[in-house]
C-alpha cells in the first residue's frame, strides 16, 4: 500500500491561448501566418504614411474661416498648404444648381428635397401600392412647376440655365419613369413568338447596348433637329433626355428580360391551359412575377444610370460634374480642382452607395417567397 | 335509355378575325408598317433638312483632306491627310487604350478581388473601400481627377521629378528612356515570340508526361527559362546594345519617348474604374465554389497555392468568365469619354471631322459600325474561350 502513494503528478499544461479578446482576435486576423504579418506590417506603414497627410490638408492646414472675411479668398488660399474650403463656401451654390438664377434658388433645392423625399418613400415596401403611383404623379410635376415656373407667380426659368444636382436627378428619374415601360415592351417583344417583332426587339437592344452613351448622345443632340420637320426645333435638355431614355430602355429590357426568363414555364403553361388572352397572361400572372425578381438589378441598372448622367457635359449641359468643371474655369479659383471634385465625388458616393446598400438589402428580402 | 346528346359548346364567333395566325400575321405587319412609315418619316425629313444646308451625303468626304493635326498616332499622320485616315487613327487609339486598359483592369481586379477575401482583416477592408468607392462615383469624374492630378499637380518639365533611371514624371506627360535603334532589337522580338511557342511546347509535354507517369514536372521555371534565355542569348550574340535614348529638357519640354497626359489619365482611369467592377466578379466567382471543394483539395494533401491553381480556379473561371466579358465591352465602350479629357480616341478624332465637315450622319454610322463590330468580336472571342473552359457534362 505505500508505493501508492508515491505517485507523482505531472505538471500541469499551460492554459490554451484564449480564444477571443482582442488579442486573440488580432493573432487570428492580422498575424495568423508570417506572410498575413508582413503584409499587415506593410499596410500599417502604407496606412501611416497616407493618412496623416491627407487628415493634414483637408483639417490642419485648411483654409477656411481665415479666408471667408477677405476680399480675395482665393488668395488667401493659395498661401495656404491645405484644403481651400473657402471655395466650397464660395461656390456651393452653383456647384449645387448651375446657372439657376441665384435669388431663386430655393425652388431646385425644393424641387430635390421633394423628389428625393418620393424616392425615399418608394424605397419602404410598405406604400408599395397604387398609392404610391398618385403620390408620384403629383410630386413629379409639382417638382417640374418648381424648376421651370412660368405660373404660380413663378418666374420662368429656361432649361439652358437648369443645372447641377437638380439636372443629375431630374435626368435619372425621369429616364427611368419613361424607359421602363419601353424597356418591359421590348423584353416582351424580345420573347414574343412573332418573328417580326421579335428580330425589331432584339435589334433595337443590340444596337444600343453595342455602342457608348457618349456616341447616343451624340446622336441625339445632333441628328435630332435633323429628323425633324424643317422649323421645329427642341430643346436641347429635352435632347439629351430622349438620348438617356432610349439608351437606359435598352438596358431595362434585359434586365426584365432576366426577371421573364427567370420564372418557370409552368406559369406560362398554366396561364395558357386557364385560357387567359396573352395580355391577361402578361398583365395578371407573368409581369406581375418577373417585375418582382428584377427589383434587385433594377436598382442596380438605375445607380449605373445615375453615373451615367454625367456624360450630358458632353453636349453642353451642366450637371453636377459640369458645374464642377464650370467654377474651376474662374481664373480666381483656377486650379482648385481637389476640393471641387471631392465635394462632387461626396455627393455621387452619397446617393449611390445608399442605393447600392438598398438594392443587397433588398435582394434579401424580396424574393423570400421565390428564394430557395 | 336516355339519349345524351353531345353538344359541342359554341365555339364563338369564327373566321379571320379569331384565327390566331392570321392575327399574328396582322400585328407584325401593322408593327413593321409603323415602323417604316416612321422611318421613312426621319429619313424624309433628315434628306429635306440635310438639302436646305447645302450638305452633300455620303462617304465622299472621307478622302478630302482633314487639316488638323492630332497629338498622337500609332502610324504617320499629318495635317494633310485625309479624313479617313484621321479616322483610322482615331480608331488605332481606340484599340490601343482598349487593349491597355484590359490588360491592367484584369491583373488589378483580379489581385483587388482575390484581397477582398484574404485572411487578413486589414488587407480585405481596404480592398473592399477600395471597390466601394471606385464604384459608386462616376468615371467621368475619375477622369477627370486623374488628368488633374496629372496636368496640375505634378510639376512643370523645368521642375521635374525623377523616380529614377531617367523617368521624369511632369505636368507634360512621363518622359522614359527606350533603347536606342539597333538591328539587334527585331531578331530579340522574334527569339522571344519563339521562346513562347516552346514554353508552351513544354506545358504540353509536362502534361503528357503526367497523365503517363504520373509525375509533375516544374513546367513554370523551364518555361521562365526560355522564355527570358532565349531573347537574352540572341541580343548577347548580337553585340549587347546598352545604348539608350534618354529624354533630354529642351527649352520648356523634354524631347524623347512620352507617355501624354491625356493617355495615362485615360488608362488610369478606365483600369481602376473596371478593376472595381472585375473585382467584384472575381470574388463572388471564387465565393461560389463550394467550401467542400477546398476541403476536399486539402483533405488530398495539396497545398493552398495548388488548391487554388487546381481545384478553385479551374471552376471559378466559368462563373467569372460572362460578365467580366461585359466589363471588357464596357470598358472599350467607356473609352470613348476620351473626348471629355482630349485623347484623340475614334469619337474624339470623328467628333473633330464632323464640326468640320457637318456630315453627322456618316460620322454617326462610323461610330456605330466600329463599335458594335468591336463588341461582337470581343463577345466572340469570349464565347469561344467560355466554352473551350466549360464543364463537359454527361
Amino acid at each position: 500500500m505505500s508505493d501508492t502513494s508515491s505517485h507523482v503528478w505531472l505538471p500541469s499544461r499551460p492554459p490554451p491561448r484564449s480564444a477571443t479578446g482582442p488579442l486573440a482576435w488580432l493573432r487570428h486576423n492580422l498575424f495568423s501566418t508570417w506572410y498575413n504579418a508582413l503584409l499587415t506590417v506593410l499596410i500599417v506603414w502604407f496606412l501611416a504614411e497616407l493618412i496623416p497627410p491627407i487628415v493634414r490638408w483637408v483639417l490642419v492646414d485648411a483654409t477656411l474661416l481665415s479666408a471667408l472675411g477677405t476680399d480675395n479668398p482665393a488668395a488667401v488660399c493659395r498661401d495656404g498648404d491645405g484644403a481651400c474650403w473657402a471655395f466650397i463656401a464660395e461656390w456651393w451654390r452653383f456647384l449645387l444648381f448651375g446657372r439657376y438664377p441665384f435669388d431663386e434658388q430655393w425652388r431646385p433645392a425644393l424641387a430635390v428635397a421633394l423628389v428625393i423625399g418620393l424616392w425615399v418613400v418608394s424605397c419602404d415596401r410598405r406604400f408599395w401600392n397604387r398609392r404610391l403611383i398618385y403620390v408620384w404623379g403629383l410630386g413629379a410635376p409639382a417638382a417640374f412647376i418648381l424648376m421651370g415656373g412660368g405660373v404660380f407667380g413663378l418666374r420662368e426659368v429656361p432649361t439652358v440655365n437648369w443645372g447641377g444636382l437638380p439636372l443629375t436627378i431630374g435626368l435619372s428619374t425621369v429616364g427611368l419613369a419613361f424607359a421602363f415601360p419601353i424597356g418591359v415592351v421590348l423584353a416582351l417583344g424580345r420573347r414574343s413568338n412573332l418573328p417580326v417583332i421579335r428580330l425589331l426587339c432584339i435589334a433595337y437592344i443590340e444596337l444600343i447596348r453595342g455602342v457608348p452613351l457618349i456616341t447616343v448622345l451624340f446622336m441625339a443632340s445632333l441628328m435630332l433637329p435633323m429628323f425633324l420637320p424643317t422649323g421645329m426645333t427642341i430643346d436641347v435638355l429635352l435632347r439629351a433626355q430622349i438620348g438617356i431614355t432610349l439608351f437606359a430602355s435598352a438596358y431595362l429590357a434585359e434586365v426584365v428580360r432576366g426577371g421573364l426568363q427567370a420564372l418557370p414555364k409552368g406559369q406560362y403553361e398554366a396561364a395558357d391551359s386557364l385560357g387567359l388572352t396573352y395580355w391577361q397572361k402578361t398583365g395578371l400572372i407573368i409581369l406581375p412575377q418577373a417585375l418582382r425578381i428584377s427589383i434587385p438589378p433594377l436598382v442596380n441598372t438605375f445607380i449605373g444610370f445615375f453615373k451615367d448622367t454625367s456624360l450630358v457635359i458632353i453636349i453642353g449641359l451642366l450637371d453636377l460634374v459640369g458645374a464642377a468643371k464650370q467654377a474651376l474655369t474662374n481664373p480666381a479659383w483656377r486650379g482648385f480642382y481637389q476640393e471641387s471634385y471631392l465635394f462632387i465625388a461626396v455627393i455621387f458616393f452619397v446617393f449611390c452607395y445608399c442605393m447600392s446598400k438598398y438594392s443587397q438589402w433588398l435582394e434579401k428580402h424580396v424574393n423570400t417567397g421565390v428564394n430557395r | 335509355m336516355a339519349q345524351i346528346s353531345h353538344t359541342i359548346p359554341a365555339r364563338g364567333p369564327h373566321g379571320l378575325l379569331y384565327d390566331p395566325r392570321a392575327r399574328a400575321v396582322f400585328y407584325q405587319l401593322l408593327t413593321l408598317t409603323i415602323v417604316v412609315a416612321v422611318g421613312w418619316f426621319l429619313v424624309d425629313n433628315t434628306l429635306t433638312n440635310l438639302a436646305n444646308r447645302n450638305i452633300a451625303s455620303g462617304f465622299g468626304f472621307l478622302d478630302r483632306e482633314a487639316g488638323f493635326a492630332i497629338s498622337e498616332s500609332v502610324i504617320a499622320y499629318n495635317a494633310s491627310d485625309s479624313y479617313g485616315r484621321a479616322l483610322l487613327v482615331g480608331f488605332l487609339n481606340t484599340i490601343r487604350i482598349a487593349v491597355l486598359g484590359i490588360v491592367v483592369a484584369t491583373v488589378l481586379g483580379t489581385v483587388i478581388g482575390i484581397a477582398r477575401l484574404s485572411s487578413n482583416w486589414l488587407l480585405a477592408k481596404l480592398a473592399s473601400v477600395y471597390v466601394e468607392v471606385v464604384r459608386n462615383i462616376p468615371l467621368l469624374l475619375q477622369l477627370f481627377v486623374w488628368y488633374s492630378v496629372i496636368t496640375v499637380s505634378l510639376p512643370h518639365p523645368r521642375e521635374q521629378v525623377t523616380i529614377g533611371l531617367d523617368i521624369y514624371l511632369t505636368n507634360r506627360g512621363i518622359y522614359a528612356p527606350v533603347p536606342a535603334d539597333h538591328p539587334v532589337w527585331l531578331p530579340v522580338g522574334v527569339a522571344l515570340v519563339v521562346a513562347i511557342g516552346i514554353a508552351w511546347g513544354i506545358a504540353r509535354w509536362a502534361k503528357r508526361a503526367q497523365d503517363e507517369t504520373g509525375r509533375t514536372k516544374p513546367v513554370f521555371w523551364y518555361s521562365l527559362a526560355v522564355i527570358v534565355g532565349c531573347p537574352a542569348l540572341v541580343w548577347l550574340v548580337g553585340g549587347a546594345p546598352t545604348e539608350m535614348v534618354v529624354p533630354v529638357l529642351d527649352g520648356f519640354n523634354f524631347r524623347g519617348e512620352e507617355l501624354t497626359p491625356e493617355f495615362l489619365a485615360l488608362l488610369l482611369g478606365l483600369s481602376t474604374y473596371t478593376a472595381g467592377f472585375i473585382a467584384e466578379i472575381v470574388r463572388s466567382g471564387i465565393q461560389a465554389v463550394p467550401k467542400g471543394q477546398t476541403e476536399a483539395a486539402r483533405a488530398v494533401g495539396l497545398k493552398p497555392g495548388r488548391v487554388l491553381q487546381l481545384v478553385i480556379l479551374p471552376q471559378a473561371l466559368r462563373i467569372i468568365i460572362p460578365p467580366t466579358t461585359s466589363q471588357y465591352l464596357n470598358l472599350t465602350k467607356n473609352s470613348s469619354l476620351a473626348v471629355a479629357i482630349g485623347y484623340p480616341d475614334l469619337v474624339s478624332v470623328g467628333n473633330t471631322t464632323l464640326n468640320q465637315t457637318g456630315q453627322a450622319i456618316e460620322v454617326i454610322v462610323i461610330y456605330m459600325t466600329v463599335y458594335l463590330t468591336i463588341s461582337l468580336l470581343i463577345s466572340l472571342f469570349m464565347n469561344w474561350y467560355n466554352q473551350r473552359i466549360a464543364l463537359v457534362e454527361r
